[in-house]
């Protein structure tokens, strides 16, 4: 049971510590295509960090859909639109606004952190214990809810799918 | 318990994410680099979302997500398009110069 605990640990000092990493790699980039594969992997530790949390259907999806799909149109339009580097400003004095934003950004920081540390976790405890997800299957559960008790948001994001792609159509049509 | 770690480190690791995410939105300019800071603080709050599912015992929080990620790949969709719209009309996606409706 130590070994088991230590090696939780270990892989989630490990990814999280990675995660921050490619997040700050993102924002500080220079070029969009370095900081597009920043944020893939960031996406894949989060995936990670999803299977320390015993959701492997949620970590696929993420590597399927973030990773894949979206990360894979982002890049598709920054080669598209060719993109040139943002010119870095060689300026003592960094803008008013980005100082107003990042001690706003803080702030939201403190919130957060205060919200979740000094408080217990409310809600109240399910009936999903790991035992019985892995009687049925992760997967298996989570389809049996998704077709029941969630019916109506899922039909609500099929539409929402639709309405995505028919817009995505009328937007990149060229006019005439 | 299977998972040792408090959910208090994956609050705290979603936390820092959401909040990178959220300076990387304010600070550039770059449209495109805008949108991915975006869609970075999207999958921080999934971060959370499932960490609490996880502790709480429950799969309410695994199927959020799931319907998240359907709203993530939707605006993708439609946030792309639009990228590609503005830089045919306007020969430019940097935040600053995009600015008709302002006042």
């Amino acid at each position: 049971m130590i070994v088991s605990s230590l090696f939780f640990w270990i892989v989630f000092v490990l990814t999280a510590l990675t995660a921050i990493f490619a997040a700050i790699m993102v924002i500080t980039r220079r070029n969009p295509i370095h900081s597009a594969m920043f944020l893939v992997l960031n996406f894949l530790c989060i995936a990670v960090l999803y299977l320390l949390l015993n959701a492997q259907f949620i970590a696929i999806i993420q590597v399927m859909i973030y990773a894949g799909a979206i990360m894979m149109l982002v890049i598709f339009v920054i080669m598209l639109l060719s993109v040139e580097e943002e010119h870095r400003t060689y300026r003592i004095q960094p803008s008013p606004s980005k100082v107003i934003g990042i001690i706003v950004a803080a702030i939201l920081f403190a919130q957060l952190i205060y919200g979740v540390a000094f408080r217990v976790l409310p809600g109240e405890i399910g009936e999903f214990t790991p035992e019985k997800i892995d009687q049925l299957g992760h997967i298996k559960t989570i389809a049996g809810l998704l077709f029941t008790r969630f019916l109506f948001p899922f039909e609500v994001a099929s539409i929402l799918l639709l309405v995505g792609i028919i817009g995505a159509v009328i937007l990149s049509k060229k006019e005439r | 318990m299977l998972s040792s770690v408090p959910p208090f480190y994956y609050f705290l690791v979603s936390a820092l994410i959401f909040i990178i995410g959220a300076i990387g939105v304010l600070v550039r300019r770059n449209a495109i680099v805008i949108f991915m800071c975006i869609e970075m603080m999207l999958s921080a709050v999934n971060l959370s979302f499932i960490a609490a599912s996880h502790y709480l015992n429950s799969l309410d929080g695994v199927l959020m997500v799931f319907f998240v990620m359907t709203v993530a790949a939707a605006e993708a969709a439609v946030g792309l398009a639009i990228l590609v719209l503005l830089y045919r009309g306007r020969g430019t996606i940097k935040a600053d110069e995009i600015n008709l409706l302002k006042w």
